[in-house]
């Protein structure tokens, strides 16, 4: 199973990462992802850059509004993720709380979906959609 | 709170391979060290719930684990030189400073794959004491009964302890040869799960999915190995395609056949990393490396039509050099008639069947029934395909290479 580590930090976090010695920081994490990847267990991470940097989609109206900045009256910021492969909830919270992380950081952690999950869903329009462009191709075959 | 047994299960699973490693490099011995460790688990299970999980939870177990390794040495006055460098060890360092080695590690894949054991034996040993799975879950996942395992486990330690096998890594002369029966056996835990295809096939997608765990291990631990890359990039290319190549009633899809909307792509690009860590150690590519670089011509492929088959004849012409055989002959033939027409095809394929090669097989007068097929020599590819038919254990396949027959 993939679990995707969600990286929150706060005012309080945010203010603490900015005073810390930016290699130390990177000492830490790589330390961290080292393990992880050490482990065969590590198949994607990145972290964000300044949300200043970023920008919001919004969906509440009927065509999407782009504001600059971060998202309205947040004052928890999503700074990167991993996504790793665990055989169990326990091992992935396991993983989690290695992470090197302080006061006012929360990790989220949330299961990615698998192609198990949908398997009740055989009826569904698009898994339909894809039997008749299989048969479209097998005829396709034949004419050839 | 969470369950306790899960959470110890959970720091198993992370520790038990390094753990074990540990005590094999201090006992010489896999099969104790494992015994040891399964100990020290017991010993967690019980005080956990009240001490809580320790920081260092690795540490905690091997110190627990060394001193039990004391204790029967104790008990049986065997206090020899090993017991003494083992209490000193103990004396002076603490719980929480141990830290595992890589080679140690090295080591433990290397005895698990050791040849005095049988190919199943070796399967069972490494999922057990470098994927830290249970008895229990290796049975679930090969799917035999959970007895039989166990037996397969106990007899595995005890052949390595008759055969006195050493708890090193092979030597230069050997190399080659150990660390290719270690990737053997990794691909064959894969194979086993990538191949099924009825309704066990999301437990065997886990199987799967651990071969690729201790692929990406192995990796970590040899990094200057091109073809340990080459496996891992095999793995993610051909894992990237297990959401297409079932249909919903579990019958299998063939490649060309399947929607490749569904590949996932984020596996692909893992699998071309891969792929790039192998060329970048600059000994060029192997036999998985070959492997590897094929299922990536489909991979970012996006039809049959516009795949890069005349790449594909190169890369299985390479491959062919590397480890001769039929069924790579067979599959050049097939990227040949993609490539350049079923006319250059068939004279591979008649000199494999001249040469009596796969006799038996359902692989070559398939293949064969195709190629005549194209050419329009219609009565002679019903004939093939109807022998091929015949020989195929599998009823689906049957069922499709008949109706293909009946359709000319």
């Amino acid at each position: 199973m993939k679990y995707m580590l969600i990286m929150r930090a706060n005012d309080e976090a945010t203010a603490a990462y900015e005073e810390t010695d930016f290699e130390q920081v990177l000492n830490a994490m790589g330390a961290y992802n080292e393990s992880m990847m050490k482990a065969g267990v590590l198949l994607a991470g990145e972290g964000l850059t300044d949300a200043k940097e970023g920008f919001v989609v919004d969906f509440s109206a009927e065509k999407p509004i782009v504001t600059d900045g971060p998202y309205g009256e947040t004052h928890e910021l999503f700074n990167g993720f991993w996504i790793i492969e665990a055989s169990s909830k326990e091992e992935a919270a396991e993983w989690a709380g290695r992470a090197p992380l302080g006061p006012g950081s929360k990790l989220e952690v949330r299961r990615v979906h698998d192609d198990s999950d949908f398997e009740e869903f055989a009826d569904n329009e698009y898994v339909k959609k894809e039997a008749s462009w299989r048969e479209e191709q097998a005829a396709r075959a034949q004419g050839n | 709170m969470p369950d306790i047994r899960r959470t110890v299960d959970a720091v198993w699973r992370i520790e038990s391979a390094r753990i074990v490693a540990t005590l094999a490099k201090m006992t010489g011995d896999v099969g104790l060290a494992e015994d040891l460790a399964q100990e020290a688990l017991v010993d967690a299970l019980t005080q956990w719930p009240e001490s809580g999980v320790p920081q260092n939870a690795g540490a905690w177990l091997t110190a627990v684990a060394k001193r039990k390794a004391i204790d029967g040495w104790r008990r049986r006055e065997r206090l020899d030189e090993r017991y003494r460098a083992i209490a000193h060890d103990l004396e002076e360092a603490g719980d929480d400073e141990w830290q595992p080695i890589d080679d140690d590690l090295l080591r433990l894949v290397f005895t698990a794959c050791h040849p005095v054991l049988s190919r199943e034996a070796q399967v069972a040993l490494t999922l057990r004491v470098v994927g830290g799975l249970s008895t229990e879950e290796i049975a679930r996942v090969l799917l035999v009964p959970v007895a039989t395992l166990q037996q397969r486990i106990v007899r595995a330690k005890k052949t390595l302890s008759a055969a006195q096998v050493p708890f090193e890594s092979p030597d230069p002369a050997e190399w080659r040869e150990r660390l290719s029966a270690v990737l053997g056996v990794i691909y064959l835990i894969f194979t086993e799960g990538y191949a099924a295809t009825s309704g066990d096939r999301w437990i065997r997608t886990e199987l799967a999915h651990e071969a690729l765990r201790l692929g990406r291990v192995l990796a970590g631990l040899l990094p200057r190995e091109p073809e340990v890359h080459g496996l891992v990039a095999l793995m993610e290319f051909q894992a990237s395609r297990f959401a297409a190549r079932v249909d919903p009633d579990g019958s299998p899809i063939l490649l060309a056949d399947q929607n490749r909307s569904r590949w996932n792509r984020a596996q692909i690009e893992r699998g071309r990393a891969a792929l790039r860590a192998a060329d970048a150690v600059g000994r060029g590519r192997a036999t998985y490396g070959l492997q590897a670089a094929i299922a990536e011509c489909h991979a970012t492929a996006g039809s049959v039509e516009v795949t890069d088959w005349q790449r594909i004849v190169l890369l299985y012409e390479a491959l062919g050099r590397f480890a001769p055989s039929p069924v790579v002959e067979l599959n050049r033939a097939v990227a040949v008639s993609m490539a350049t027409g079923p006319a250059n095809a068939l004279r591979i394929v008649d000199r494999l069947d001249s040469d009596g090669a796969l006799r038996g097989s359902h692989l070559l007068p398939s293949v064969r029934g195709e190629l005549l097929a194209q050419l329009g020599r219609v009565d002679e590819a019903k004939s093939e395909l109807l022998t091929a038919a015949g020989l195929t254990a599998n009823e689906r396949e049957s069922a499709v290479l008949r109706a293909k027959a009946a359709a000319l």
